[in-house]
């Protein structure tokens, strides 16, 4: 587990708990799981909105994501509507199969989606080459988008990029049903996969940082119990998220990682992912947060779990109650960043809820959370 | 019938630790103690009944679920072939991927129906204007829909406001994952039932066929 970079950006001006700045206040959070650190001022709310931007700036999805000035406008706007602590540089997952050659069909209302896979046999595994990230058109355009936003933000808030894992971005290169037979039934094949998909993994997140990335978001669904067993996981996905993660470093100090399931379980594998070199984890909204809190507890901070699928049709008391909810469960002692559960928030989801869910951390995260005691929580 | 519970579990065991011969063997040890789609019903249905439930509970992967329906289907291809009459008394069914390209969830409940003795037709990927009128064409009694992304399980109504304007009376199945993070989605769309995990398809198909099988 690494914090480093964090620690060094942004030490100062934390041993006062009022007026943190955003970087301050989840750097103070993610030390609070060691022994002995304070609680910040507020429990750190990643409100990880993505097309709301395209709404933001009355255009279509596709419109938004043409270019990197929408996109670091829009989360310039999000950012100042909702007051939460981060802005993040996510474009869409299939971004890194568009950069491979693939085909990306865009959505009036979600997210693009990968279409046919670039491996259709074996023998196209032998033959990939890994895209060049500076000479990559759709990923340049997000190294722009970071590297603006970071010009105009500075040290006040964490900017988070993002990359798929090396271990689950063949769902999208090959189609799910295929990949697990590759898992089960032809391991050669699939270590060549692997070495190529970490390499690229690599070069995308250092790109990342060097652009002004504060710390990456490591998505890796298929790496959740939900996906495959642990068994499968410790010979897979964990030595491969160690030899990739271990890499995410920006003039030789280590990048704040935090491996995100994306809505699968976490529990079963925890003590692994605290292994793999992350500092957080992304949990899931069908998993118990206290559960959750106490098998991470100083090793891992958790990032988590509202329902963003259910969250669509909340009312504003409901989106106050399920932020108290997991705040009186994940929020005492420090090491909880209140956020969604999959890493990415529905178009469908409307303002009132999300400023409704704003209001509430606001509210209720401020510590010392002498209410959750008083609520028995 | 503790003999056939723990032939159930054994089946169960070699399912999930991708063992097709032991999984074999357990079919073939009951040769001449029941028919094949007696062996179907009280072995291969439970065994992955039980696999889907424990897969909803967190103790069981996707990936064990789809290779055991991926193995179930092709043992039960052998004992019960294609097109034989076990497989035909059955209301008219297809299955297909609404919009979205992720096909895993279809094809798993595809294999696990199959396997169990339902035939069906798999109209793969397919945009919901198109799914109607298939549905209409093959005069499909049943028609299960999977979903992974929320817009997609958002257009499971427009199926069913074209299948109501079209007059025509369909039973609307949907499952997938924004089914299974909001417990109202599936009433919100109009659906006539929701499978929160593969095996749960079995169950609703004889619920709405009223028992013709």
């Amino acid at each position: 587990m690494s914090t480093t970079a964090l620690n060094t950006t942004a030490m100062t001006a934390m041993e006062s708990q009022t007026n943190m700045t955003s970087l301050q206040r989840v750097v103070m959070t993610l030390r609070c799981i060691q022994r002995g650190h304070r609680e910040p001022d507020r429990v750190p709310f990643f409100l990880l909105v993505t097309m709301h931007g395209a709404q933001e700036l009355g255009l279509s999805i596709q419109e938004y994501y043409s270019k990197a000035d929408n996109v670091v406008e829009g989360q310039l706007r999000m950012w100042a509507k909702y007051r939460h602590d981060c802005l993040y540089t996510f474009f869409y997952a299939a971004i890194e199969v568009e950069a491979w050659g693939g085909e990306v069909i865009y959505s009036q209302d979600g997210p693009p989606n990968s279409g046919d896979p670039i491996i259709r046999t074996l023998e196209d595994i032998k033959n990939l080459e890994p895209p060049q990230v500076r000479h990559t058109a759709c990923l340049n355009k997000v190294l722009q988008t970071t590297e603006r936003l970071k010009a105009r933000v500075g040290d006040q808030v964490p900017v988070i990029g993002v990359v798929m894992s090396p271990f689950s971005v063949p769902v999208m290169q090959m189609g799910f049903e295929r990949y697990i037979e590759l898992i089960y039934e032809q391991p050669e094949w699939f270590e060549r996969l692997m070495r190529v998909n970490v390499e690229f993994c690599v070069e995308w997140a250092k790109a990342q940082l060097e652009a002004g990335a504060t710390a990456i978001c490591y998505f890796d669904p298929v790496s959740s119990p939900t996906i495959v067993p642990r068994e499968v996981y410790l010979r897979t996905g964990f030595p491969i998220a160690q030899r990739t993660i271990s890499r995410f470093t920006q003039r030789g100090i280590a990048s704040p990682t935090a491996v995100h399931l994306a809505s699968g379980r976490s529990l079963p594998i925890a003590d692994d992912v605290a292994q793999t070199g992350a500092a957080v984890i992304g949990v899931s909204g069908v998993e118990d947060l206290a559960e959750l809190k106490a098998a991470c507890r100083g090793k891992l901070t958790l990032l988590g779990n509202l329902n963003g699928i259910e969250m669509r049709r909340w009312t504003p008391e409901q989106a106050e109650g399920a932020v108290k909810r997991a705040i009186a469960k994940a929020g005492p002692g420090g090491g909880f960043i209140l956020s969604d559960n999959h890493g990415e928030i529905p178009w469908q989801v409307p303002d009132e809820v999300l400023l409704a869910i704003s209001e509430a951390v606001h509210r209720w995260g401020t510590y010392p959370l002498d209410w959750v005691k008083d609520d028995g929580g | 019938m503790p003999e056939l519970d723990e032939a159930v579990s054994r089946f169960e065991r070699a399912l999930l630790a991708l063992d097709r011969l032991m999984a074999r063997h357990v079919l073939i040890e009951r040769d001449g103690l029941e028919t094949p789609l007696q062996r179907v019903e009280k072995l291969v249905v439970p065994a992955l009944e039980r696999i889907g439930q424990d897969w909803e509970q967190g103790t069981v992967a996707l990936s064990q679920v789809y290779m055991s329906g991926r193995i179930c289907e092709e043992l039960v291809d052998a004992l019960l072939l294609p097109g034989s009459a076990d497989r035909k008394s059955q209301p008219q069914m297809a299955i297909a991927a609404l919009q979205d390209y992720h096909l895993l969830g279809k094809r798993i409940v595809y294999s696990v129906l199959r396997a169990s003795g339902f035939e069906l037709l798999d109209y793969g990927r397919i945009e919901a204007g198109d799914l109607v009128h298939r549905v209409m064409n093959d005069h499909v009694e049943i028609v299960l829909i999977s979903t992974l992304m929320l817009p997609s399980a958002l257009r499971v109504k427009d199926v069913r406001a074209m299948l109501k304007a079209s007059g025509y009376d369909a039973k609307i199945v949907v499952g997938g994952a924004p089914f299974r993070f909001d417990d109202y989605l599936w009433q919100e769309v109009g659906a006539d039932a929701v499978g929160r995990n593969a095996s749960d398809a079995i169950d609703i198909v004889n619920q709405l066929a009223g028992g013709q099988r």
